[in-house]
């Protein structure tokens, strides 16, 4: 089932649900067809995409918003706080290309600040499935959920099938080691999958979390790994402020808890445009590069002790 | 309009009037676009909006939007006056025992959305439309906006959003006071020629004078056929209106009144006996 029919699916049975656009087709494309006037698009306007959902939340429906994840959570950030925040109204924001997703369209519609900003509103939920199969084994349940959520939209299509057993702030555990634990999120959720069997194969026993919402965050999964671990690694397609890396020092520190973290994130800059596997070239983001980052980074920090 | 009706209504906008007046001491509040609206809610709560003690909890009863939320004591007192809000909570005002403070929250009954941050009702109140579209409802849903309000991109961004899906159950009045917070709006950034700026834009367009029940109603009341547009008032306002010590000035724009003040403006509305007010407006932007 793709994405597309599952909406198509709550719509036809749930008549709370309606689907909302600011001119952002890619994933719905279809829709329009479907399910007539249930589905609106409002244009370039992503102010009123968020304004009209919450009036329509505040009707009891379940809007379900897409826009690109930049101009959403960025240029109607105001609206998203203020009308879906206050009031705590079950709105679907969907953000679309969201993190290295962008590829080639540059800086303007990198949205890699995009969990930090919406986990920052009291009451704002975040969902970051790892690729289509996972998204699609959660989202139905995001959808159906009483608080407003984000929704980093993530089409990537990959081999890996992810357990359809799936709780909101329950992270997927996909392995357990003992030396190295890779936490991760999102788009680079394969490559921190090939990362850790390159680690593997080098003798390191490496565990591997798919954290699936960042908001609720499965906490007692990120202290496991502090206390458990002798290294705790986070990869993400996101600013490192805000992100996963601040929310398990966050979560370190308010539970008295410490351990070695290795971030890796985009530290103050920009990712370079282009097509996703050279960005991923480029940024050192590929498995190798991944597995070498960590080596080097647990040298250093051997070699100190 | 018969004479009867329009005295009531006005005998009902002075008590929201001297409700607005209460409350612009002891902290104070934004009491000159407050009064600029109060006949304008009157005329809606008594006359217009289908909206009263029985259907608050229904889906089915009329929904109104105040974006330019600090004139939101015109609302509570009309929502006293018209039976909603309890009269007593009045005197909590900006008190940390209730939620009356200078702009609307929905704790209280009657507000169906909060605001504060203008530019924002508009979509919020086409969200709503669209909903009795689809349901094929005949509710009306009114959003008041002000005029310095409509220096918000946004509102622009949603009018053309409200056109083009043909949201003629929506009626946006604007209620032109001719002022902003510090100074006149075609003094700082021009609106007129503003009945043209919302044709343009795809919308029917009505001009009154909004302390003038009868043309209020003449107005309301054409909407009754409805074009397939928005519809559009721009309801001419004084701001200040009822208190010659008030009315048009830019510097009583919000004011912390003393108690005595507060006294001699009730007494002015009373008689028109104008009073000597020392409180200077309290610079919020």
């Amino acid at each position: 089932m793709t994405y597309e029919q599952i909406l198509y699916n709550l719509v036809s049975r749930d008549e709370r649900f309606v689907v909302l656009t600011a001119e952002n087709r890619a994933a719905i494309r279809n829709l329009p067809g479907m399910i007539g006037n249930r589905f609106i698009d409002t244009g370039i306007t992503e102010m009123t995409l968020v304004g009209m959902s919450a009036g329509l939340a505040l009707r009891g429906r379940i809007p379900v918003s897409h826009a690109l994840a930049t101009f959403l959570t960025m240029r109607a950030f105001e609206f998203i706080r203020t009308d879906v925040g206050i009031s705590g109204l079950p709105v679907k924001l969907v953000g679309g290309v969201p993190g290295l997703l962008s590829e080639a369209n540059g800086p303007t519609h990198q949205a890699i600040e995009d969990v930090s900003i919406m986990r920052g509103i009291p009451g704002m939920n975040v969902f970051c499935p790892a690729d289509e199969d996972d998204m699609l084994k959660c989202i139905e349940q995001i959808l159906l959920s009483p608080s407003p959520y984000y929704i980093r939209y993530n089409g990537r299509k990959t081999d890996y099938r992810h357990s359809s057993s799936f709780k909101e702030g329950k992270a997927e555990v996909i392995s357990t080691g003992k030396d190295i634990n890779i936490l991760t999120y999102g788009t680079l959720f394969k490559e921190s999958l090939e990362t850790m069997e390159i680690l593997e194969r080098r003798g390191l026993r490496t565990g591997l979390v798919n954290l699936r919402t960042l908001k609720p965050v499965d906490e007692g999964v990120l202290l496991d790994s502090l206390t458990n671990y002798s290294y705790t690694v986070t990869i993400e397609d996101h600013f490192m402020t805000g992100g996963l890396f601040s929310i398990v020092s966050e979560t370190a520190m308010k539970n008295g808890k410490h351990g070695r973290v290795i971030p890796i994130a985009f530290e103050n800059k920009w990712f370079k445009p282009a097509l996703f596997e050279d960005v991923l070239e480029y940024e050192k983001l590929t498995p190798p590069d991944l597995a070498e980052r960590i080596f080097r980074t647990i040298d250093k920090n051997e070699k100190q002790n | 309009m018969t004479e009867e009706k329009n005295e009531k209504l006005k005998m009902t906008a002075y008590k929201v009037r001297q409700h607005i007046i209460r409350m612009s001491t002891n902290g104070g509040c934004f009491i000159g676009a407050s009064l600029s609206c109060a006949d304008i809610l009157v005329y809606l709560y008594e006359c217009f909006l289908n909206i009263n003690g029985n259907n608050m909890e229904s889906g089915d009863r009329d929904m109104f939007f105040l974006s330019k939320g600090h004139d939101v004591p015109a609302l509570y007192g009309t929502l006293v006056e018209t039976g909603l809000l309890e009269e007593e909570r009045l005197k909590n005002h900006l008190q940390t025992n209730d939620f009356i403070y200078w702009h609307p929250n929905t704790k209280i009954p009657g507000v169906e959305f909060h605001s504060g941050s203008l530019g924002h009702l508009l979509s919020v109140a086409m969200g709503a439309a669209y909903d009795f579209k689809l349901r094929e409802k005949k509710n009306k849903v009114v959003v008041l906006l002000g005029d310095g309000e409509l220096n918000e991109g946004s509102v622009w961004e949603a009018l053309l959003v409200a056109s083009s899906l043909k949201l003629d159950n929506l009626i946006v009045i604007v209620d032109r006071n001719m002022f902003q917070a510090n100074k006149e709006t075609e003094q700082l950034i021009r609106l007129e020629p503003l009945q043209d700026k919302f044709l343009t834009f795809g919308c029917d367009v009505k001009y009154v004078y909004g302390h003038d029940f009868e043309e209020l109603e003449k107005a309301l009341s054409a909407n009754k056929h409805r074009s397939g547009n928005p519809f559009v008032i721009i309801a001419r306002t004084i701001r200040g209106r009822g208190l010659s010590s008030i009315e048009a000035r830019a510097d009583r724009w919000f004011v912390n009144f003393t108690g005595e003040e507060a006294l001699m403006l009730l007494e002015e509305l009373k008689t028109g006996a104008k009073p000597e007010l020392t409180s200077e407006s309290l610079m919020v932007r």
